[in-house]
């Protein structure tokens, strides 16, 4: 009944392909668009931007760039966060050396560093895959986190290790440092987001995109059809480190404001950011988005309740917290191993055929 | 009993109302997470003064205190979210308290931003000793630079003077922390001629193989170490198995207390740790913890841990705290302070031997007064050791001084570059 189909038409190709096809889908997403660029900007207070939305809108695009090399190509990847940690570390660097220049051009080209990183660390690719690339991009993690503390020129000789974002502006409004409005950061992520949802939308649905999928599912199948390994992994590899960087970058510089990179950026995060992709499906935009929420809300509303609510100890709150998460990761696993953007589309399809099932 | 205790902070934090929501302390804790066995001693010891003040005194000058808690696991994010959900708690939060290097240094600009004053007793970032640079961010009584300064004092004293020649190496947590006394110690090694070399140990420390390995081939002359959680344990473990002598070890103040010593049992003797408050229960402030906070089942953690260094560190914190408020109440006329008030309160609190003696806590901790400059307190440190045979901590030293002249200059240096980066004007003009 949702989910009428009686009398929306394709009279042509461009129509049928597009990226929402059924006209309420369409309209629900224009009006979530509507709404999160024009309505959440006026009500945003700090607890929600800095508990919410700004964790959420970041793992979101953290979470879109992991799910371009593991969900559409297939390329099994621990080393998120090491990658993380050089779009922020570029990030810092650009923002030190170049203060004037602005804050959106620093976090793109962090994001073209990270890339440029990613493509080096994904050289292995080529010849191993599966367990034994995973390992391989731990190291990258590994490596990454052990530079960043080893080489003081990375966080400009400070005394602690430490790098802290300076205040640096967009068009005049603060984006980061202590000075900064709430509309104006969770904007300026949101900006990031849609963009790269947008970018990641349209390169899986395109040529590069089906040799991703090609290669995911049966490489030697793929090289036969004319798919260039080298160039399908290595672009996937580059393509999904560029947002992870930009993810990485705007976690420093917009949401935390100073970073330790061992705490912010260790082995936890690669595997925050996988639990991610696979709980809300792995090769799916919208799962990527589903992911990321639910494992930013989750924590913070059990705790809301738990503590909040029933007025319980923090430390008994904390415990059943990690409790309940784990518990509901393997549930979902067992119950949707194809993730929450799975679980979706089925509704979906059901919500079709309402009544009238087959 | 916890569970009521904490249930009743948080209902009253919960309906508000002007009647139950006064001064807010809020406690960002860790009780879960690999630095949790440290975390829990404290929250304990700064939930259990604040509930004396509430049933004994009925809170500061007739403001109950309020304190809602919440765990962080030791992880800035978390902590982050606890700000944010705690900062507008009752009628506004006075204080923060963090217990973290990572998440106080995450805290700083939002802190001055929004106005609310922060306490690093110890910890944190060493520069914001300047206050004319860091209006809103105190740490005294010492810092991390004092304490390096003091341990390489006392170790020139048990030298004669003379420390040329001699290995000393830094085992540190490889955080902002565990790097705060790099600066110092290499200033010092090339005013005394010892050779100094850092050997880093990653988060969590729980291992340390390759690093003690080192210490075995190098057999420096002597130990600085700069650990926190569960690192203290390991560490002190493997130097015991290695058979490094424990006397020749100093930790830093969080790398001193009861569960860091006790997992390696007679093998942790003699081990020494800088402090900068007293240790045990031989205090007058204990009978009246006992009369009026644990025998009524009102104790954070049932006064499990009272008397360790971790709790008398909580109870010492807590205790800055409500004197701070109470100065601020004196300053400015007014019971129900904000934390603007609370921040003059801070800056004007004059720590005495009288004063402490007052609170029940004779000796408790150096003497030192704030000012709008000063920020850090006296700079000055004892030096304790372990006696693994009666399981005590023991005060082996005066308050040592540290050397205020290279630390003044470093911490001008760090905050001046602080300033220049920020676009903060001196505020102490």
């Amino acid at each position: 009944m949702l989910y009428r189909e009686a009398g929306d038409f394709k009279t042509s190709y461009r129509a049928d392909s597009q990226t929402f096809p059924i006209r309420l889908d369409r309209w629900a997403y224009y009006a979530t668009l509507a709404a999160a660029v024009l309505i959440v900007p006026l009500v945003i207070n700090d607890y929600w931007l800095n508990a919410i939305f700004l964790p959420v809108l970041i793992y979101g695009i953290a979470a879109l760039g992991l799910n371009i090399l593991v969900g559409y190509c297939g390329q099994l990847s621990l080393g998120t966060g090491g990658f993380m940690a050089v779009g922020a570390y570029s990030c810092y660097k650009l923002m030190t050396a170049f203060p004037d220049i602005n804050i959106a051009i620093h976090v793109v080209i962090s994001g073209l560093v990270t890339a440029a990183v990613g493509m080096l660390f994904g050289l292995p690719s080529l010849r191993i895959k599966g367990f034994y690339l995973a390992v391989a991009t731990l190291a990258a993690q590994f490596f990454l986190v052990w530079l960043f503390n080893r080489v003081p020129w990375f966080y400009n000789y400070s005394a602690s290790g430490q790098i802290n974002a300076p205040e640096r502006t967009l068009l005049g409004v603060p984006i980061t440092g202590a000075g900064t409005q709430a509309w104006a950061t969770y904007l300026f992520c949101l900006a990031f987001l849609v963009a790269s949802a947008w970018i990641c939308r349209n390169l899986t649905r395109g040529a590069i995109g089906r040799k991703w999928m090609a290669i995911r599912d049966m490489d030697i199948a793929a090289e036969i059809i004319g798919v260039n390994p080298l160039r399908a992994k290595l672009s996937a590899f580059g393509v999904s480190s560029f947002f992870v960087g930009i993810a990485g970058a705007l976690f420093f510089a917009v949401y935390l404001g100073a970073v330790e990179v061992g705490e912010a950026f260790g082995i936890n995060k690669s595997f925050l950011i996988l639990f991610m992709i696979i709980i809300g499906g792995l090769g799916s935009i919208l799962g990527s988005f589903l992911g990321a929420a639910f494992m930013v809300l989750l924590p913070v509303l059990l705790k809301n309740v738990l503590v909040g609510g029933f007025g319980w100890p923090t430390v008994l709150a904390a415990h059943l917290e990690v409790m309940i998460v784990g518990g509901l990761i393997v549930f979902f696993l067992i119950v949707e191993p194809h993730g929450l953007a799975q679980l979706w589309r089925v509704t979906k399809e059901k919500l079709r055929l309402w009544p009238f099932p087959h | 009993m916890k569970t009521i205790l904490t249930s009743l902070a948080l209902g009253a934090a919960l309906t508000g109302g002007p009647a139950l929501a006064d001064l807010t302390f809020p406690s960002l804790s860790y009780r879960t997470g690999p630095y949790a066995a440290n975390g829990m001693q404290f929250a304990d010891g700064y939930a259990d003064y604040f509930a004396l003040i509430n049933a004994r005194d009925g809170g500061i000058g007739g403001e109950m205190i309020n304190m809602p808690e919440c765990e962080t696991a030791y992880n800035t994010e978390q902590g982050v979210e606890c700000y944010e959900s705690t900062k507008n708690a009752g009628d506004g939060a006075l204080i923060y308290q963090p217990l973290s290097t990572g998440i106080t240094y995450q805290l700083i600009p939002k802190l001055a931003a929004d106005g609310i004053p922060m306490h690093t007793l110890g910890y944190g970032r060493t520069s914001v000793s300047d206050g004319d640079v860091f209006k809103w961010i105190f740490n005294y009584p010492a810092t991390y630079w004092d304490g390096a300064s003091v341990a390489i004092k006392y170790l020139l004293e048990e030298n004669g003077g003379d420390l040329s020649g001699k290995k000393i190496a830094l085992l540190y947590h490889n955080s902002a922390y565990g790097k705060e006394p790099i600066r110092t110690l290499t200033e010092l090694s090339g005013m005394h001629g010892f050779e100094f070399s850092q050997i880093a140990v990653d988060h969590p420390g729980q291992e340390q193989k390759s690093q003690w390995l080192q210490i075995r081939r190098d057999r420096p002359d002597y130990v600085i170490m700069w650990g926190w959680g569960v690192m203290n344990q390991v560490a002190i473990q493997e130097a015991a198995n290695i058979r490094y002598p424990m006397d020749q070890i100093i930790g830093s103040w969080w790398a001193g207390s009861e569960v860091d010593v006790l997992p390696a049992g007679d093998g942790a003797d003699g081990y020494k740790a800088l402090n900068f408050h007293a240790v045990g229960d031989d205090f007058e402030l204990y009978d009246a913890l006992e009369e009026y906070v644990w025998s009524q089942g009102l104790g954070a953690g049932g006064g499990e841990y009272a008397g360790s260094v971790i709790y008398n560190r909580g109870i010492y914190a807590a205790m800055i705290a409500v004197e701070a408020a109470r100065k601020a109440q004196e300053i400015h006329g007014v019971s129900a302070i904000d934390a603007a008030q609370m921040r003059d309160g801070l800056e004007q609190l004059e720590m005495t031997e009288e004063k402490m003696a007052e609170l029940g806590l004779a000796g408790f901790g150096p003497t030192f007064s704030a000012s709008c400059r000063n920020h850090g307190g006296s700079g000055r440190v004892a030096i304790n050791q372990w006696n693994a045979g009666d399981q005590t901590w023991s005060v082996l030293t005066d308050y040592i001084q540290s050397d205020q002249e290279l630390i003044a200059r470093l911490v001008e240096e760090d905050s001046t570059a602080y300033a220049q980066e920020n676009g903060i004007p001196p505020q102490c003009e």
